[in-house]
């Protein structure tokens, strides 16, 4: 309590003169201002949300011998350019003639390059009979409700992703292109659950082809 | 009638309990706060749903600010020394004790090599006011290579993070990857901050 004890009190018998009893008790009401204040000041500078960070493998950039590379059917990747103002001008390769197709210009909207990525991505799997992109959410409830643990739930979905047969994503960007835009594919490789892609350098052609492509809209 | 007479009640309330709760607070809060190291660059982040927590230590960041100037930090006072001095020894130039503390208390930085002496003689105050053109990271004189690499050497388990601003150019972006993996770090990390846009 607020009050402490105040001492002296074993000679009373003595017959000695008593000193008077000063109140121990003490005004608290600055020192509550103060540590309000405080808490204050400090309850508006904590930040608690800590930066979060996206991980990103690269290949090694030594020379790859020819047979080391992977072989990638044509149907199967999609190129996706980005350019500026926030477009996106994406490509298939046609399997028979090896030309590309007709480019379409896109953006980053839930109905654009996304609807895109996912219904091909879903298209081609089920092509093969995998039709188990659905479990990912599922697993990861699972997890949240501690079904399953991390290392089950981590290694379930990056077998998904990772389907030999599933989309594979060629990301480059042109010069104009802002580093957002790159950070928002990577996103919404995330979000489309796209284990397979890689970021890699434009080509004269395809700057051409984006320039096209811009100027038939 | 007779009036009822209602004893007064001293108004004073014990105030300890709430006291005890406010100072418990408050040392949650001086406990959980980290005061942002002051930047020499203000970097807008983008947005993203990952949700992998940035580590706090073993780690370096290259930022690159929107005007596409790019700055170097490495996480760890005692790794700073060293680097300093690994630089230093690269580039046959020795630097004093003071300019060492100076350098391992320093946050991010970015400047040129040849004007990190003058950029270390300035006081912390100091070096806010002044525009940091930059590292250098051309292939023609890429100083940004050098202390990706001396900095392996000094801590054999850092990690690199790239905290680009939104509007930063990709080619600056791009030169910096490839400065990365021209120094055998295939695996990097960017800063974003979370987007709790909900994704269906």
């Amino acid at each position: 309590m607020a009050e402490i004890e105040g001492g002296g009190g074993g000679h009373k018998k003595g017959g000695k003169p008593k000193g008077k009893k000063l109140s121990t008790r003490v005004d608290f009401t600055p020192m509550v201002d103060l540590g309000f204040l405080l808490i204050t000041f400090f309850m508006l500078t904590t930040s608690m949300n800590k930066p979060k960070t996206m991980e990103i493998n690269m290949p090694v950039k030594d020379k790859v011998e020819e047979v080391d590379k992977t072989k990638v059917k044509a149907s199967q990747a999609i190129t996706v350019l980005l350019t500026e103002n926030d477009k996106i001008v994406y490509y298939f390769i046609n399997e028979k003639t090896g030309e590309p197709e007709t480019p379409v210009i896109t953006n980053f909207s839930k109905s654009g390059i996304r609807s895109t990525l996912l219904t091909k991505n879903k298209e081609l799997l089920a092509a093969k009979g995998f039709n188990n992109l659905d479990s990912i959410p599922i697993y990861k409830e699972m997890y949240r409700l501690n079904k399953i643990d991390e290392a089950t739930m981590r290694a379930n979905i990056s077998a998904i992703k990772n389907n030999k047969d599933a989309l594979i994503v060629v990301i480059k960007a042109d010069d104009k292109a802002k580093y957002k835009n790159l950070v928002d594919i990577l996103d919404e490789m995330l979000i489309c659950n796209i284990g397979r892609y890689a970021i890699v350098d434009i080509t004269d052609i395809e700057k051409e082809l984006i320039q096209t492509a811009m100027a038939v809209k | 009638m007779p009036k009822v007479k209602v004893p007064r009640k001293s108004t004073s309330v014990d105030m300890t309990a709430m006291t005890d709760v406010a100072f418990l607070l408050l040392t949650f809060f001086m406990l959980a706060t980290q005061f942002k190291p002051d930047e020499p660059v203000t970097v807008n982040a983008p947005s993203s749903i990952a949700e992998v927590p940035l580590p706090d230590i073993d780690i370096m960041t290259i930022t690159i600010s929107g005007d596409g100037r790019v700055f170097f930090d490495l996480e760890g006072q005692q790794y700073k020394e060293e680097l300093i001095k690994k630089m230093g020894a690269l580039k046959q130039v020795t630097f004093t004790p003071e300019e060492i503390k100076s350098f391992s208390l320093m946050s991010s930085f970015g400047v040129p090599f040849g004007q990190l002496r003058e950029l270390l003689a300035l006081k912390t105050e100091e070096r806010a006011k002044i525009q940091q053109k930059g590292i250098p990271a051309d292939s023609l004189n890429n100083e940004l290579a050098d202390w990706v690499w001396q900095s392996r050497l000094v801590n054999n388990n850092v990690r690199v993070a790239i905290k680009g601003d939104q509007e930063t150019n990709y080619p600056i972006v791009k030169q910096v990857i490839a400065t990365l993996q021209d120094k055998k770090v295939n695996r990097f990390n960017f800063i974003t901050n979370l987007n709790t846009e909900p994704v269906e």
